[in-house]
C-alpha cells in the first residue's frame, strides 16, 4: 500500500442512462478509510453510483474525481455477479483470479501466493471446498467465494453492492467480520445495503439516496425517521419527454 | 488376425503417400481445432463456428475467381472475409445495444450474399466443390505447411491468452474491472477461429471444417469435468476421428471430408450413451447417494 490517501470526490455529479438521470447533483467526498453504507429505496441510484465509481458508467453531468486511485485499486462486487457457473472451473482457481494484480496473465502461483489463496479460502470458511466446481456451490457459498476473491485482490477501495442478499445470518455475520477486518486495515469500503439494522450496528457513516442525496454523514444523524420518510417519498420518475435539468446549470 | 488389422489400419498409410499427407494434415488440424472448439462451446458460441464458415466461403470463392485454384489467393480471401466479419461483428456488439449473436448473423449473411453476387456477376462456372468439401487427399507441401503453421500459431496464441480468456469466459465483468485485456483477448480468439476454419476448408471444406472443432468438444464434455481434461479429451477424439475417417474413406471409397466428420459423429454418439459425465447409460443405473 502506498502512503497517498485515496479519496473519491463527487462534484455535482449526475449519473444515468441515456440522458435520464438515475442519481443527480451529488456532491461530497468519501474519505480514505471510510466504512460507508449506501441506503435508499429501489431505483434510488445506489448501484448506479458504484458503477460510476468503477468507471462502468460515464457521468452525464458534473465530475467524479478519484485521487490517487487507479482502476486496479478498486475491487467491485456487483449486485448480479455475471459469473458463468457452468464453466468447468473449481473454487480454488476461481478464487486465485483475485491474484491478477500480482501474477497477471503469465506469472506462476508460487508457494507464497498459494498460501495466500488458501488463507483467503479459509477466511471465508470454505476449506475443503477447493476442488469443488463452482457450478455445485450454493448461493451463499458462491457469495463467500466472491468475498475470498475480493480478499486476494488486496484493493484499497472496495465496493460491495448488496453483498448480503439471500444470505443466511451466519454467512452474513462472517462476511461483516471480514468487512470490519478490511476497515481495520485502512481500506475504503462503500457498501450498498437494505437492512437498516446492519447499517446501524456496523457502519459508522451512511449515505441516504433517493435519486439524489437526502442525507450523508454519521449513521445516527442520517437514519432518522424524517430522512427515511423523505427517501420513501421519492418519485420513481421516468419521463420520456423530460426537459433538460436546469439545476446546477451556470 | 494381425494381418487383417495391419491391412486395414496401417497398410494404406505405408503404401500411399497421399494417405500419409492426408493423415499429417488431419492431425495438424485436429490439434489446433479441438481446443478452439472447446472454448467456443464453453462460451456458448457453438454455432458461431458455423456462421464464420459461411462468412469465409465468399472470400475463398473470390480468391478462386481471381487466381484459380491457388492456395495463397483462396487462403487470403478466406482470411480477409472471416476476419472482417469477426471483427466487424465484435466491434458492433461491443459498441451498440446489439448482442454478438445478432451482429454476427447480420455480418455473415451480408458476406455470404456479397460473395454469391460477385461470383454470379462474373458468370463463370466456378467449381466450388473444392471449397465446399475440401481435398484432404490432395494436400501438397504448401497446404501441409499452411495447416501446420496455423496449428502452431493457434497453440502458441492459446497458451499466451489462456488465463485472460478463461476469466473472460467465466466472469467478463471481473476481467473488465482488473484489466483492459478483455476486448483484445476476445478478438485474438475470434482470429484463431477464423484461422482454423481457413485451415479446415483446405482439408474438409468450409462447412465441414466446423465439425472437427465442435463434435470433439461436445463429446469431451461427456467425459471430462475440468478445462484441461476437456481439451485433452477433445484433442484425442479429433485425432482418432481423423485417423478412422481416413481409413473408412479409403476402405469404403467414401469422400474423405465427410468420412472424418462422420467418424467424429460416431465418437459423439458413443459419448452421449457411455460418457462418464451424464451419459444416458449411467443415468439408467440406479446408484445410492453418498454420505456427504
Amino acid at each position: 500500500m502506498t502512503l497517498t490517501a485515496p479519496s473519491i470526490r463527487f462534484e455535482n455529479l449526475t449519473l444515468g442512462y441515456d440522458r435520464h438521470p438515475a442519481l443527480h447533483h451529488l456532491t461530497g467526498e468519501v474519505k480514505p478509510g471510510s466504512l460507508l453504507a449506501v441506503i435508499g429505496p429501489n431505483g434510488a441510484g445506489k448501484s448506479t453510483l458504484l458503477k460510476g465509481v468503477v468507471g462502468a458508467l460515464k457521468p452525464i453531468g458534473g465530475q467524479l474525481k478519484l485521487d490517487a486511485i487507479e482502476g486496479r485499486d478498486i475491487a467491485y462486487l456487483p449486485q448480479l455477479a455475471d459469473v458463468d457457473r457452468s464453466f468447468p472451473l473449481n473454487l480454488y482457481d476461481f478464487v486465485a483470479m483475485g491474484l491478477w494484480r500480482t501474477v497477471g496473465a503469465f506469472g506462476t502461483i508460487g508457494p507464497k501466493s498459494a498460501a495466500k489463496v488458501a488463507a483467503a479460502i479459509s477466511a471465508v470458511g470454505l476449506e475443503g471446498f477447493e476442488r469443488r466446481s463452482i457450478g455445485t456451490l450454493s448461493g451463499g457459498q458462491m457469495q463467500r467465494t466472491l468475498f475470498a476473491r475480493l480478499l486476494l485482490q488486496d484493493a484499497r477501495v472496495i465496493l460491495l453492492d448488496e453483498p448480503f442478499n439471500a444470505i443466511d445470518t451466519r454467512t452474513a455475520s462472517d462476511l461483516i467480520a471480514l468487512i470490519h477486518r478490511w476497515h481495520g486495515e485502512g481500506r475504503t469500503i462503500v457498501t450498498v445495503l437494505h437492512d437498516l439494522e446492519t447499517v446501524r450496528r456496523h457502519f459508522p457513516e451512511t449515505m441516504l439516496l433517493a435519486r439524489e442525496c437526502i442525507a450523508w454523514g454519521a449513521t445516527r444523524d442520517v437514519c432518522t425517521p424524517a430522512n427515511l420518510l423523505a427517501a420513501r417519498h421519492m418519485v420513481e420518475a421516468f419521463d420520456r419527454d423530460a426537459v433538460a435539468c436546469a439545476r446546477g446549470a451556470a | 488376425m494381425i494381418d487383417i488389422v495391419y491391412d486395414w489400419a496401417v497398410a494404406p498409410f505405408l503404401d500411399f503417400e497421399f494417405m500419409r499427407r492426408a493423415l499429417v494434415g488431419t492431425l495438424a488440424l485436429a490439434l489446433g481445432s479441438a481446443p478452439v472448439g472447446v472454448f467456443l462451446m464453453l462460451r456458448r458460441m457453438s454455432l458461431t463456428g458455423d456462421s464464420m464458415a459461411h462468412a469465409i466461403l465468399p472470400g475463398a470463392a473470390i480468391g478462386y475467381l481471381v487466381s484459380g485454384l491457388s492456395l495463397t489467393a483462396m487462403t487470403i480471401g478466406g482470411l480477409v472475409a472471416g476476419l472482417a466479419v469477426a471483427f466487424g461483428a465484435g466491434f458492433v456488439a461491443r459498441t451498440t445495444v446489439l448482442k454478438e449473436d445478432a451482429t454476427l448473423a447480420a455480418f455473415y449473411l451480408l458476406s455470404l450474399a456479397l460473395g454469391v453476387t460477385i461470383v454470379s456477376l462474373h458468370g463463370s462456372n466456378v467449381d466450388l466443390l473444392h471449397v465446399l468439401f475440401g481435398t484432404v487427399l490432395a494436400l501438397d507441401n504448401d497446404a501441409l505447411t499452411l495447416l501446420a503453421g496455423i496449428t502452431t500459431i493457434t497453440l502458441v496464441t492459446l497458451a499466451l491468452i489462456f488465463r485472460p480468456l478463461v476469466i473472460e469466459c467465466v466472469d467478463p465483468q471481473f476481467l473488465r474491472s482488473i484489466s483492459r485485456a478483455g476486448a483484445p483477448v476476445h478478438f485474438a480468439f475470434m482470429g484463431l477461429v477464423v484461422l482454423n476454419l481457413v485451415a479446415g476448408f483446405h482439408a474438409l471444406g468450409t462447412l465441414l471444417a466446423v465439425g472437427l472443432m465442435m463434435l470433439p468438444a461436445a463429446s469431451a464434455r461427456l467425459w471430462a469435468i475440468d478445462l484441461s481434461g476437456l481439451i485433452a479429451v477433445a484433442v484425442v477424439i479429433a485425432v482418432l476421428s481423423g485417423y478412422f475417417g481416413l481409413i473408412a474413406s479409403y476402405q469404403f471409397g467414401l469422400p474423405s471430408g465427410p468420412a472424418i466428420i462422420l467418424a467424429a459423429g460416431v465418437a459423439y454418439a458413443f459419448s452421449l450413451v457411455f460418457g462418464r459425465v451424464g451419459g444416458f447409460l449411467w443415468r439408467l443405473i440406479p446408484q445410492r447417494h453418498l454420505e456427504a
